[in-house]
C-alpha cells in the first residue's frame, strides 16, 4: 500500500531551497544588463504636479531614462495608475528614474524639481461626510452612478455629506440616523430592542493596518522576442500573468510569469500589483531588464492597508445570554483608491452571534490616505475584534459566564445568515469552542480573572471568529510522464502557505503514489498551469484539493482503461499502487512508466491531445502545450456544493496588564478550529498561531498615525508600528482541529488562512477588557498609551471617533 | 495667499498656509537622499555620486573575494549585489527586522547596519556558507529545521537562521525563553515563532549531540 498522505507532515518541497538561500525571490535575478529604477514619492497626501525638471537628472552618468505619468495606462475616476501627476496619498509614486546603479538613480531623484501644487485632503472619512468637510478628490468624495442616472450612463463625481443633525449624534457619541450607502436588514428589528431585556450600546474604532509582509514588493522585468518577462512577488501566479497582461495591454500568452517564491502578502499582493506595471513599462521603453527595489520606507506607503473602521452597534440581549437584535452602522475608511471590507463585516456579525434580527448600514469613503486592500480576514478580523468585547460586556451585566454566552449565540449547522440569507456546507463552531475550553481550562482559570498581584492583573478573553474558506470550479492538470512520476500543475501561488505541494496530496492518494514520486510544477508560468483560484480569501485548500481531485480522478480512469486495453479485461478489475496498475487480487499489471508510454502512443484524451469540453479558456493553452508528454488528467472540479463554505476558530488568551505601564503581556492562547479534514497537521498549526498573531499585532502593537495638519504620516516603519515580535507573544501556545470533515467536498478540507486573525485580535481585545474589570476601550490599537489614560481617568488627548490615533 | 485661507472644513486641521509651512519644515519637497534607503531622516546627507570605490578583500565563507565597495555601501548590499550571493535579504533597510542577519566572527549581526569597509580581515559567514563545502551536507541549524518543517513564506529564514547558529555557539543548552531571546532580533512576519523556536531547541539539541 501507498503511504497515507492526508493528514501527515510532510515538509514542502521547496524547503531546503530557502534554508541554503537558494530559493529565489524577485530581487534575487541579475538578467544580464539588468539596471534599477527608483520610484520619486508624493510628499503630501493630495497634490498636483505643476511642473518638472529633470534636466539636471537626464545629464548624470548612469542615468538612462525617466518614465512619466503620461507613459502609463491611466483611467478615470478614483483608478489607481503606478505613476500619478495627481497624487492622493502620501508615498504615491509620481515618476520613475533608471539608472545603472540603484545609488546613481536616488541621486537622480534627487536632482528632479518638482513643483508640487498642495490641495486640500482628508484623511478622517468622518471629516468628510461633515457639511462643508473636505474631500479626498477635488471632484468629490464618491465616484458612482448618480441616483437618477439612466441604465448605462457613466459613474460621476458626487460630494456626499451627513446633515448637521446627523452630527449632533455623532457628536454625542450615538448612533446617527444618517443616509447609508449600503443597507440590508431582516427580521424586525424595532421589535427585538423594544422587547429586549438589556440593550448594550457602543461607539467603536477599529485602526487601519498595513501589511507589511517580510519581503516588499520587489519585481523586475525585461522584453525578449515581444515577450514580457516578469519576475514579480505575488500570491498567486495563474492569475497575475493575467493581470499584468491587461495592465500593460497585452495577451497574456506573451507574458512569462516567474514567481517561484512570495515572501508573503496577506491580502496586498493577491494578483498584480501596481508597482508590478513600472518594470514591465520601464523595461519596454529602455530596452533593458528594470529592477524595481522596493525598501521598507516605500513599502508602508504602496504595500496597502487593511481600511480602519468607525462605528456604532447597538445589541439586544433577552436575560438568558440570547443576543436577539443588532443594529450596526460602519464608516469605513477607504483610502486613496476605495475599499469594501463592510459588507463582509456585516454579514459576520450576523453570523456569530445569530440574531434573527439585524439592521446594517455602511458607507465607505475615500480619504487621503495610503491605498487600501483586503488583509487576511477582511471586514471578519475588525468585526469580530470589536465586537466580542460587547458580547463579554453584555455577559458581565446579565450574569453569565463569558463562555456560555459565547455558546449560546454561536451558529449551529442550520445558521442562515446576511443580506442574502446564505447558508453553510458544514458549521462546528461549538465544538471548537468546547475543545479549546477544555484546553485552556476555561472554567478552572475562572478565579483567575481580575486576579491582582502586585502590578498586574490577569484577564481572561474567548472569541469565535469565521471566514469564508473555499471557492469551487477550477482545473486541475496533471501528467503521469514516461519516468513513472506525477507531475502536479499548480497555478496558484507560494507564499508560504504550503499549499502549493499540500493540494497535490489527494491525486497522489487517488493514483496510490507515495509522495516521493510526486513533483510539484509551480511559479513558472511557460511550464504550463491551469484556471487557479487567486492564492486568498482562505480558498486554495478547498478549492485545489478539488481540482486535483478531479484531475486524478480523470487520470485513474484513464490509467484502468490503458490497462484493460492493453491486459484484457474490465477497467474495473484493475487497481492502482505503489506507481503501478495491476488486476485486483494479483495477476498482469503495468508500471506508470509504461502507461505514460502507452498513452503517448493511443494520444487522443489519453495524452492530452483531446481535452474536455468544460475546462477553462486559460487552461487549455497549458494543457496543450503538455499534449503528448505522457497520461493527462485534466477535469474541471464540477463537484458543487450548497452553501458557503467557513471555517471558525475559537480563541483563548490569558493576559496580564500592568496597570502601572499599560503594557499588556499575553500569557497564554489556545487556538482550535473547525476547518474540515486536516491535511497538513504542523503546517495547519502554523498558519493558526500565524494568523492569530497577526490579529494580536492588529488589536495592540501595530498603528497609523498622521500629522493632521499635513496628513503625513509619523508611523512609517517598523519600529514605529512594530508587528509582533517573538518576545511578544505567549511561550505557551496551544492548538487543535476538530477535524470533522465537511461533507459537500470530496477531501472534507476546508481553508484556514484567513479566520486565525479575528480569533487572535478578539482573544486579546476580551481579555484586556477582563482585565479592566470589563471596561471595553472600544478601539484599537489597545497600545500602553490608550490603556494607560483608560486606567488614570485621563483625557486621552483624541476624539472617542478619532482614526489613526495609538 | 492670503492669511489662513481655508482648504478644508476644519481651518486648524487644514489651512493652505500651515500645510505650505509644514511641507517646508519637514523637508518634503521632492525628495532626498532617502530615496536609496528610505525615510526622510537622511535629508540633508551628501549624495554619493562621484563618490570612489576601492577594491578590498573581503572573506566570505572561507574565501577571500576582491571586490569594488563605495565607502558607505553596507555589508548586504555588497553580499547581494558585487557578490551575488543573494540569500541574505534585505527586508526593511534599517535594522528593524533581521534578514539581512550574517555571522561576523561567529557573532550575528545585521548585514543592513554594517559598513562593507568595516569587517575587512574579519570572517563573514553567509547563509550561502552553511553547508558542508566538500560534501554538501546542511549544517545542524539547517538539519533542525528541515526535521521541524520550519518556516512559511521563508523570507526571514536565512536570517533566523544565521541568529540560530550564532545563539548554539553561545548558548547551546538554552531554555526556550533564552532561545526566544538569542532570537528576537529577527522579525518573521508570517508569525511562525512557535515553529522557529522548535527549530532552534531541535538545532540545539542536534548541537549538544555532536
Amino acid at each position: 500500500m501507498a503511504e497515507k498522505l492526508i493528514g501527515t507532515d510532510i515538509a514542502p518541497p521547496d524547503l531546503v531551497a530557502k534554508i541554503t538561500g537558494r530559493a529565489r525571490y524577485s530581487e534575487d535575478f541579475r538578467p544580464d544588463g539588468m539596471v534599477f529604477a527608483k520610484l520619486l514619492l508624493s510628499p503630501m497626501p493630495h497634490c498636483r504636479v505643476r511642473g518638472v525638471d529633470v534636466s539636471r537628472a537626464l545629464a548624470m552618468e548612469g542615468v538612462i531614462d525617466i518614465l512619466r505619468a503620461e507613459e502609463v495606462p491611466q483611467r478615470e475616476g478614483p483608478r489607481e495608475a503606478c505613476l500619478t501627476d495627481e497624487p492622493h496619498y502620501e508615498g504615491e509614486p509620481v515618476l520613475a528614474v533608471a539608472a545603472v546603479t540603484e545609488e546613481i538613480a536616488a541621486t537622480a531623484i534627487e536632482a528632479i524639481d518638482v513643483d508640487f501644487e498642495p490641495l486640500p485632503f482628508v484623511l478622517d472619512p468622518l471629516d468628510s461626510l461633515r457639511p462643508g468637510g473636505p474631500t479626498a478628490y477635488s471632484e468629490g468624495n464618491r465616484f458612482a452612478r448618480l441616483p437618477d442616472a439612466e441604465q448605462g450612463d457613466p459613474p460621476a463625481w458626487i460630494d456626499f455629506k451627513w446633515t448637521d443633525t446627523d452630527f449632533v449624534e455623532i457628536d454625542a457619541g450615538r448612533m446617527p440616523n444618517a443616509e447609508p450607502l449600503v443597507e440590508w436588514s431582516k427580521g424586525d428589528v424595532d421589535a427585538a430592542f423594544g422587547g429586549a431585556d438589556l440593550i448594550v450600546e457602543d461607539a467603536i474604532v477599529h485602526q487601519s493596518v498595513t501589511h507589511h509582509p517580510m519581503e516588499p514588493r520587489t519585481n523586475m522585468a525585461y522584453w525578449e522576442n515581444g515577450k514580457l518577462f516578469a519576475h514579480v512577488s505575488t500570491q498567486s501566479t495563474q492569475r497575475t500573468k493575467a493581470a499584468i497582461a491587461g495592465a500593460v495591454g497585452i495577451d497574456p500568452e506573451d507574458v512569462v510569469l516567474i514567481a517561484e517564491y512570495c515572501g508573503g502578502g496577506f491580502g496586498s499582493k493577491i494578483a498584480g500589483t501596481t508597482v508590478m506595471q513600472i518594470p514591465a513599462i520601464l523595461s519596454r521603453k529602455i530596452n533593458r531588464p528594470v529592477m524595481l527595489r522596493i525598501t521598507r520606507y516605500e513599502e508602508n506607503y504602496v504595500g496597502r492597508a487593511r481600511p480602519g473602521f468607525q462605528s456604532w452597534v447597538k445589541m439586544a440581549f433577552r436575560s438568558d445570554g440570547k443576543c436577539t437584535g443588532v443594529d450596526l452602522y460602519i464608516v469605513e475608511e477607504g483610502g486613496a483608491y476605495g475599499s469594501g471590507d463592510n459588507g463582509t463585516a456585516g454579514a459576520i456579525a450576523d453570523l456569530i452571534y445569530t440574531p434573527q434580527n439585524m439592521r446594517f448600514r455602511a458607507v465607505a469613503m475615500l480619504t487621503n490616505t495610503p491605498p487600501k486592500s483586503a488583509q487576511r480576514g477582511p471586514g471578519g478580523a475588525q468585526i469580530v475584534s470589536m465586537l466580542e468585547p460587547i458580547l463579554a460586556k453584555a455577559g458581565r451585566e446579565l450574569g453569565i459566564d463569558r463562555l456560555e454566552m459565547r455558546m449560546i449565540n454561536a451558529p449551529d449547522p442550520d445558521v442562515v445568515f446576511g443580506p442574502r440569507g446564505t447558508a453553510l456546507t458544514s458549521v462546528h463552531a461549538k465544538e471548537a469552542l468546547e475543545k479549546g475550553a477544555e484546553i485552556f481550562d476555561w472554567a478552572g482559570k475562572q478565579e483567575l480573572s481580575g486576579r491582582r498581584e502586585g502590578t498586574k492583573v490577569t484577564g481572561m478573553g474567548v472569541a469565535l471568529s469565521p471566514y469564508t474558506a473555499g471557492s469551487i470550479g477550477f482545473d486541475g492538470l496533471i501528467l503521469v510522464r514516461p519516468d513513472g512520476k506525477l507531475y502536479v500543475h499548480q497555478g496558484i501561488g507560494n507564499l508560504g502557505t504550503h499549499s502549493i505541494s499540500d493540494t497535490a496530496r489527494p491525486a497522489a492518494e487517488i493514483l496510490g503514489l507515495d509522495w516521493d514520486q510526486v513533483e510539484i510544477v509551480w511559479g513558472d508560468s511557460s511550464r504550463g498551469m491551469p484556471r487557479s483560484a487567486v492564492q486568498a480569501g482562505s480558498q486554495t485548500t478547498h478549492a485545489h484539493t478539488r481540482a486535483n481531485h478531479a484531475a486524478a480522478t480523470d487520470a485513474a480512469r484513464k490509467i484502468r482503461q490503458i490497462a484493460a486495453q492493453s491486459l484484457g479485461g474490465s477497467p474495473n478489475d484493475y487497481v492502482l499502487d505503489n506507481g503501478r496498475v495491476f488486476r485486483r487480487g494479483g495477476g498482469a499489471g503495468m508500471s506508470f512508466a509504461q502507461v505514460a508510454e502507452r498513452a503517448i502512443q493511443m494520444g487522443g484524451e489519453y495524452d492530452g491531445h483531446e481535452l474536455p469540453g468544460d475546462i477553462h479558456r486559460e487552461t487549455v493553452p497549458a494543457a496543450e502545450m503538455l499534449a503528448g508528454e505522457g497520461l493527462m488528467g485534466v477535469a474541471k472540479d464540477n463537484y458543487g456544493r450548497t452553501g458557503s463554505t467557513y471555517t471558525f476558530v475559537a480563541g483563548f488568551a490569558l493576559v496580564e496588564l500592568d496597570v502601572e505601564t499599560g503594557v499588556v503581556d499575553i500569557k497564554e492562547f489556545v487556538g482550535v478550529t473547525d476547518c474540515g479534514t486536516v491535511i497538513h497537521p504542523r503546517s495547519l498549526g502554523a498558519q493558526l498561531f500565524g494568523g492569530c498573531i497577526q490579529g494580536m499585532g492588529m488589536a495592540m502593537t501595530q498603528r497609523w498615525v498622521f500629522d493632521p495638519q499635513y496628513g503625513v504620516s509619523f508611523a512609517n516603519r517598523l519600529y514605529t508600528a512594530r508587528p509582533p515580535g517573538m518576545l511578544d507573544i505567549p511561550l505557551d501556545m496551544k492548538w487543535d482541529a476538530v477535524g470533522i470533515a465537511d461533507p459537500q467536498t470530496p477531501v472534507g478540507a476546508k481553508g484556514i488562512g484567513e479566520p486565525p486573525v479575528g480569533a487572535g485580535a478578539a482573544a486579546l481585545t476580551t481579555a484586556i477588557a477582563d482585565a479592566m474589570g470589563g471596561r471595553c476601550l472600544c478601539r484599537t490599537p489597545l497600545t500602553p498609551d490608550i490603556i494607560l489614560a483608560e486606567l488614570e481617568g485621563r483625557d486621552p488627548a483624541f476624539g472617542r471617533l478619532d482614526q489613526h490615533v495609538g | 495667499m492670503g492669511d489662513a485661507e481655508p482648504v478644508g472644513l476644519l481651518e486648524k486641521k487644514y489651512s493652505r498656509r500651515s500645510f505650505i509651512k509644514g511641507v517646508i519644515a519637514v523637508g518634503a519637497t521632492a525628495a532626498s537622499t532617502g530615496y536609496l534607503l528610505g525615510g526622510p531622516l537622511a535629508v540633508g546627507a551628501q549624495s554619493m555620486l562621484g563618490a570612489t570605490e576601492r577594491l578590498i578583500t573581503l572573506n566570505v565563507n572561507g574565501q577571500d573575494r576582491r571586490v569594488d565597495v563605495l565607502p558607505n555601501e553596507t555589508l548586504a548590499m555588497t553580499l547581494r549585489y558585487r557578490l551575488n550571493m543573494t540569500g541574505t535579504k534585505l527586508g526593511c533597510d534599517r535594522a528593524e527586522c533581521g534578514a539581512c542577519t550574517v555571522l561576523i566572527d561567529g557573532v550575528n549581526h545585521y548585514g543592513c547596519s554594517l559598513l562593507t569597509h568595516q569587517v575587512r580581515g574579519r570572517a563573514v559567514t553567509t547563509i550561502e556558507g552553511l553547508e558542508n563545502p566538500d560534501t554538501g551536507e546542511l549544517s545542524i541549524v539547517q538539519q533542525a529545521v528541515l526535521e521541524e518543517g520550519g518556516f512559511q513564506c521563508a523570507f526571514c529564514a536565512p536570517g533566523f537562521i544565521m541568529s540560530m547558529e550564532a545563539m548554539i555557539r553561545v548558548n547551546p543548552n538554552p531554555t526556550r525563553e533564552e532561545a526566544a531571546h538569542a532570537l528576537s532580533g529577527n522579525l518573521c512576519r508570517c508569525a511562525d515563532y512557535d515553529k522557529i523556536l522548535t527549530c532552534a531547541m531541535r538545532a540545539a539539541e542536534l548541537a549538544r549531540s555532536v
